[in-house]
């Protein structure tokens, strides 16, 4: 929450990337959420991932829903067009938007009131669609605008900031999107960058619906003892299953792994994800195992954190549906009207 | 003496629905076209699937009447548990043909009508032995010995047959059979024909026999549409099934067989109008089509797309409300939900298409008026128009039209410097220029928002950025007016005091009423409005008149009130005309309404009395 206007002057010295971007090319309006948001530090995130993958900003579309989370896209990304739409109905419009021009990036940006309440069927068909997106949840437990009400991430038997006991069973996104068929899921926590940039910027290059649950405390109404998406209790109660590398294109791998502890991934676009493992038992590729580890780990009060399970081969809505290369809203006339001819045949077939 | 008449007469089919008698009743209406007689087919079908009564009823009119008459000169009568009220249905005179295999059930006799009583299941027994067949042979055997009785050619029903089974040549010949058992059983115990008859005419000319809902989908592929997101409800699901079909032919790659559209069955209709708000954010032509719940379910997007200008198209095929209502009945009841849909000020567009032609024109239309407006346009149809085959002039399509893709600005004319502001008025119309995502690297972005905003998109709650905002989308309604189909006036051949406004599917029955009340010495001027908001000739025509009555479909006068509401006027001079049963129309209420009221308004001028 600061007044101060962001210089637009560059330093020389500033670091380019491969498009010759600085990271203030992806920075964009100042934020206006609570003074230590944990949103803002996932927004952070977003531009750190966006400059290191040397995306172009303005191929990104940014589409949100109603909420503190949804507010964010105003701030990070300038240069790409947003859509602030209306609650729970991110999904849908993103998903609309992508079968227009699937040559775009999608990055739909949701919390949890906006996707575990009143959005929690779109968030579901979206993912069961495999709408090729990054879908990030930025879960905080707790409704921001209207001032701490109880969202469905709540856990059960945590306190709101006015001592109020939560008595309904909390919902898992994380274990929504593993079942509905998420192609890449992850869990981060708004607190660990290091964590969170590499599972943004792989979920970025990830062909398919990649969804990220992560948790933001709110620092407003959220982060009282008794809670438990607080900055302590999260930090407290963080199990990370694994760490993770992303390169993009052909690079050459660098970092040196002792043999066994490492798993790749090879996703569509060439992107080759290095899974080093914290957890020994964890296996990213298995959706059935990792659907029971998060059980075991919840019941014993741990967030489980890390990239839970990706797909490098999987499908998008488009391959589903067989839809031409060319972005559909740049077909006209010729590809899309039959023109006279054809009507006059059908004409003469209904008489 | 029995009812006699050449090319006009109802016939009406009471059977249970699924037992295969559709195609068997479509294919005697379509018979009747190939005879060169028009004749107007409506299905009277329930919410459900098997076992229920259904209805399918032929007008056949040499003068070309398309709307429903009212009333059954010949009842077909095939269903045990309606068959009471089917014969009480009988005009006088009329005719009833029945099953006379075994007794109907008791009920009260009718002497003023004739009987004629085929033994439809004996035949079938005694022909067939597997039971399916016996059941839809029967359907078959009933349409040979109606065209004996009506001497109808049963060449044409022949021919029918050939086309029907192209791809199963085996079942030809056995069809061709059951025919000719029913025409020769006709043929050999009644006095063929009966007084009803057909008589080849050349009254069909080049029409075509299509449902609206064919006609729209049609519409959708000519219009360029790539993007269809829908949810399956009655009467509206055979849009984006027509849709998929037509796509399947005529939009594929000829190359790589890919398809050059998309089509998403969404999980509900809010999901629906989602997908096409943000498809058509995104350059796409995109639509749903639906019927009253959806667009109640539909309302904040709505909104929505009204104040961020995005376009997108709609159709809505009406059915009777309110809540589920008559599902599988027609009304025009959506009018002012949709014309003023969602929280706050707001209007639509919306377009009211008469039959089949016009859905195809205006549906393909749509398109153009909303990427041109920037707003969603509504097509409302009604399930009259949408569920029913119906005669209509051929389709049709100028290959010189180019989409109209309204004002889009390009990285070219960014980087030209074009000033791009999004919601910036700069050519007067109340029309800004938008930017598809991705379009230039630096220039050109901007945020959609549903909260206020500026000129130039950015977010503001300040009075006079609002106020400038909502003025301009007032404005831009204006503009709309002088683009949308303008109404059509029709005035007598005399002056008169009297008007009649009407629109969508009441349109054929409207003109056969003014035939009517011709006939009666009433004159009267008509006005079909076919779009909303109202061009000036709405409110011309009214001030021409001292009274006008509104004909339409709902309970509550709707389009009278957005007359009154739009234009202004003294409610006192537009005179509502309301059929809102979920029947179809007809000009037996319309005119039957109207010379009622005009007795009453017959006033007679002072100095007349006083002489």
């Amino acid at each position: 929450m600061t007044y101060l206007a962001k210089p637009k002057f560059h330093h020389p010295s500033l670091p380019k990337n491969a498009l010759g971007y600085t990271r203030r090319d992806y920075e964009a309006a100042t934020s206006t959420l609570c003074a230590g948001c944990g949103h803002d530090s996932i927004s952070a995130a977003i531009i750190e991932a966006a400059f290191e993958m040397a995306i172009e900003p303005h191929r990104v579309a940014k589409i949100s829903g109603i909420g503190c989370s949804s507010k964010t896209p105003t701030y990070f990304l300038g240069a790409s067009h947003g859509f602030n739409s209306v609650h729970g109905r991110m999904p849908s419009v993103l998903t609309g938007a992508n079968l227009a021009n699937r040559d775009l990036i999608y990055l739909g940006i949701s919390g949890d009131g906006d996707s575990a309440s009143i959005g929690f069927g779109q968030f579901a068909h979206a993912l069961r669609r495999g709408v090729n997106m990054t879908y990030i949840v930025e879960n905080n437990g707790v409704y921001g605008l209207t001032k701490g009400q109880f969202s469905a991430t709540a856990d059960r038997g945590s306190k709101s900031k006015k001592g109020v006991v939560n008595t309904d069973n909390a919902i898992d996104l994380v274990a929504m999107a593993l079942q509905l068929g998420a192609t890449f899921v992850a869990r981060s926590f708004s607190g660990d960058k290091r964590q969170l940039v590499p599972i943004i910027k792989a979920a970025l290059a990830h062909r398919g619906a990649a969804f990220i649950d992560v948790i933001s405390p709110c620092i407003a109404f959220n982060n009282h003892p008794g809670s438990t998406k607080s900055l302590d209790y999260v930090r407290a109660h963080n199990e990370a299953v694994n760490a993770l590398d992303i390169m993009i294109g052909r690079e050459a791998i660098t970092v040196d792994y002792e043999p066994g502890e490492v798993v790749e991934v090879t996703q569509h676009d060439g992107s080759v994800l290095t899974l080093r493992k914290l957890n020994e038992d964890y296996d990213a590729s298995d959706r059935v195992a990792a659907m029971n580890f998060l059980q075991q780990e919840a019941a014993k009060g741990r967030i489980v954190t890390g990239l839970l399970y990706v797909d490098g081969d999987a499908d998008d809505l488009h391959r589903h549906f067989n839809t031409v290369a060319t972005p559909l809203n740049q077909l006209n006339e010729p590809e899309l009207c039959p023109g006279s001819k054809a009507l006059d045949k059908i004409n003469a077939g209904l008489r | 003496m029995p009812l006699t008449a050449v090319n006009d007469f109802v016939i009406r089919f009471a059977n249970v629905n699924g037992s295969g008698s559709a195609s068997a009743n479509e294919m005697f209406a379509r018979a009747i076209m190939r005879m060169g007689i028009p004749m107007s087919p409506r299905n009277v079908f329930p919410s459900n699937i098997q076992g229920l009564p259904t209805w399918y009823e032929v007008r056949v009119t040499e003068a070309g009447h398309l709307g429903a008459r009212g009333g059954t000169d010949i009842m077909v009568a095939m269903n045990p548990q309606t068959y009471n009220a089917d014969v009480a249905a009988v005009e006088p005179d009329g005719y009833l043909i029945y099953d006379s295999t075994r007794a109907m059930p008791p009920g009260k006799p009718r002497t003023d009508i004739h009987l004629i009583g085929i033994p439809l299941t004996a035949i079938c027994n005694k022909e067939y032995s597997d039971p399916r067949q016996r059941q839809l042979f029967k359907n078959i055997i009933c349409i040979g010995a109606l065209a004996a009785l009506l001497d109808m050619d049963i060449t044409e029903l022949e021919k029918l047959v050939g086309e029907q089974y192209r791809t199963k040549e085996k079942l030809i010949q056995p069809n061709i059979h059951a025919l000719h058992l029913g025409h020769a059983y006709a043929k050999a115990n009644f006095k063929c024909p009966i007084g009803l008859r057909l008589q080849r005419s050349d009254k069909v000319g080049d029409r075509i026999l299509i449902e609206g809902n064919a006609a729209a989908a049609l519409g959708a592929v000519y219009g360029g549409a790539t993007v269809c997101a829908w949810y399956p409800i009655t009467p509206s699901s055979s849009v984006a099934e027509n849709f998929t079909k037509f796509c399947g032919k005529h939009r594929h790659d000829p190359a790589t067989g890919e398809a050059r559209y998309a089509i998403v069955q969404a999980e509900d209709e809010i999901a629906s109008i989602g997908m096409v708000v943000g498809a058509a954010w995104n350059g796409a032509r995109a639509f749903t089509a639906t019927s009253g719940p959806g667009i109640s379910l539909m309302q904040e997007l709505f909104g929505f797309a009204y104040f961020a200008e995005i376009p997108s198209v709609i159709i809505d095929v009406q059915r009777a409300g309110p809540s589920t209502g008559m599902p599988t009945r027609t009304q025009q009841c959506d009018l002012i939900n949709c014309a003023y849909a969602s929280h706050g000020d707001t209007k639509h567009i919306l377009l009211l298409p008469e039959d089949a032609a016009e859905a195809f024109e205006f549906t393909a239309g749509a398109f153009d008026y909303a990427d041109r407006l920037q707003t969603p346009v509504f097509v409302l149809l009604d399930l009259d128009i949408g569920m029913n085959h119906r005669l209509c002039r051929p389709l049709q399509w100028d290959d010189a039209r180019r989409y109209d893709r309204g004002k889009v600005m390009t990285a070219a004319d960014l980087e030209a410097g074009k000033d791009f502001g999004r919601y910036t008025d700069v050519d007067g119309d109340a029309i800004p220029f938008r930017t598809y995502p991705g379009t230039h690297p630096t220039k050109g972005g901007y945020f959609t928002r549903g909260t206020s905003h500026d000129a130039r998109a950015r977010y503001s709650e300040e009075g006079v950025d609002y106020v400038e905002g909502m003025q301009r989308l007032l404005r831009k309604h204006d503009t709309a007016k002088g683009i949308l189909p303008r109404p059509l006036r029709r005035d007598a051949d005399k002056p008169t005091r009297f008007g009649v406004i009407y629109y969508g599917s009441t349109a054929p029955a409207m003109h056969e009423a003014a035939e009517i009340l011709t006939a009666r010495g009433h004159t009267l001027d008509l006005m079909r409005v076919r779009a909303f908001p109202f061009h000036q000739d709405v409110a011309s025509f009214v001030s021409d008149h001292d009274f006008v009555f509104v004909v339409e479909q709902n309970r509550d006068a709707q389009l009278r009130s957005l007359i009154v509401n739009e234009l202004d006027i003294d409610p006192v001079r537009l005179v509502p005309i309301l059929h809102y049963d979920g029947t179809s129309i007809t000009a037996r209420f319309i005119s039957g309404a109207i010379s009622d009221r005009l007795d009453a308004l017959k006033v007679t001028p002072l100095r007349k009395a006083m002489s």
